[in-house]
């Protein structure tokens, strides 16, 4: 691209970024009208849990969440559709090797401990995931081939644990009459804490297995060599 | 000039940074990281609009969005950069073969593939 060209888009870019400034300027200095924060906030004690934010994810866009798992898992499943995993990295030294062996568990019991904290306070399933998706890389950096996940059939499993238990238990409260994904009062926060548990160990397993980049390497189906295997080898 | 006003034209910068490099660098791993910016400019605005004033709670609604967004755009990112790194392995694959087979001809194919990916500037 020759330098006209991006001097050109430069200026553009710049007047629609002057253009969004004036809009959100004149948007933030009017009277705010009716928001929904009112409304999230009115029906927090109906919720089963008591942090807002919590509340808006699990209860009140609970829809929104659950397609959110199912983009995870569909991006999940273009890198596996992809082909085998790249090899992993050398094993590590002495200080990365001590350094996992510390940092991992330590984001292990962090993510447990958000996710029991995400009911009243800031935390929940989608920050105990990324911890645990963090404490997966650091192994896959480490060497671990796999980025501490198990066989290729138990990750199948966890992965789709997310979608898998929310799915259930919107089915379930619609049979029995309450409504897909809405919960009664009395048993909200314990329905609320089981999706948040499985949809932890989903985002934790798929952010890691995102990091290692291809199907799980192992007991992988066999498969002739294409070009492209040929290429990393 | 509210801090809330500030904050979300911080993100509105990030984003018309982030679009200016998508649009103009050609190397898909700089776009890539072009559109996570916008991304992240985008996410910037939300939290500054949650902001309702001094004393009273920010908007849910806006921090809930952002926090599924966040991990959606890793998902997404990832799956872009093993995209990415399929495609160049493919690419250095075929000017490879094309280098056994045609001699002097798929050196220039090669040099092709190469300027398509990082253009010399």
């Amino acid at each position: 691209m020759n330098r006209d060209l991006s001097l050109l888009i430069g200026i553009l870019v710049s007047l629609f970024a002057v253009l969004l400034l004036w809009i959100v300027y004149i948007t933030l200095s009017a009277e705010t009208g009716p928001r929904l924060a009112t409304l999230a906030l009115e029906q927090l004690p109906e919720s089963g849990v008591s942090h807002p934010v919590t509340a808006v994810l699990l209860n009140y866009r609970a829809y929104d969440t659950l397609l959110e798992l199912a983009v995870l898992l569909a991006a999940l499943l273009g890198i596996w559709s992809l082909g085998p995993a790249p090899a992993g990295f050398q094993l590590a030294g002495p200080a990365l090797a001590v350094m996992a062996r510390w940092i991992v568990p330590l984001a292990i019991l962090t993510g447990g401990y958000l996710l029991w904290v995400g009911g009243h306070a800031p935390g929940g399933a989608f920050q105990a995931g990324a911890l645990l998706g963090s404490a997966g890389v650091i192994l896959r950096l480490a060497g671990h081939p796999r980025a501490g996940l198990p066989s290729e059939e138990a990750q199948r499993w966890l992965v789709v644990a997310g979608v898998g238990v929310f799915v259930l238990i919107g089915l379930l409260l619609a049979a029995l009459g309450y409504g897909f994904l809405t919960y009664p009062k009395a048993g909200a926060k314990w329905l609320i804490l089981l999706i948040e548990t499985a949809a932890t160990l989903a985002i934790g397993a798929t952010l890691a297995a995102a990091y290692v980049g291809g199907r799980p390497l192992g007991a992988a189906p066999p498969s002739t060599p294409t070009p492209t295997e040929d290429a990393r080898a | 000039m509210s801090p809330a006003f500030l904050y979300g034209g911080a993100g509105i910068l990030l984003f018309a940074l982030g679009l200016w490099s998508f649009l103009v660098h050609e190397p898909l791993l700089r776009k890539l990281i072009g559109f996570n910016i916008m991304g992240s400019g985008v996410f910037h605005l939300f939290i500054a609009i949650a902001h309702r004033g001094d004393g009273l709670p920010p908007d849910p609604v806006p921090h809930a969005l952002v926090l599924t967004g966040i991990v959606v755009a890793v998902s997404a990112t990832a799956l872009a950069l093993a995209l990415n790194s399929r495609l160049e392995a493919a690419d250095a694959n075929a000017s490879a073969s094309a280098h056994q087979t045609h001699g002097r001809g798929a050196d220039e194919h090669a040099d092709d593939a190469k300027r398509r990916r990082w253009p010399t500037r």
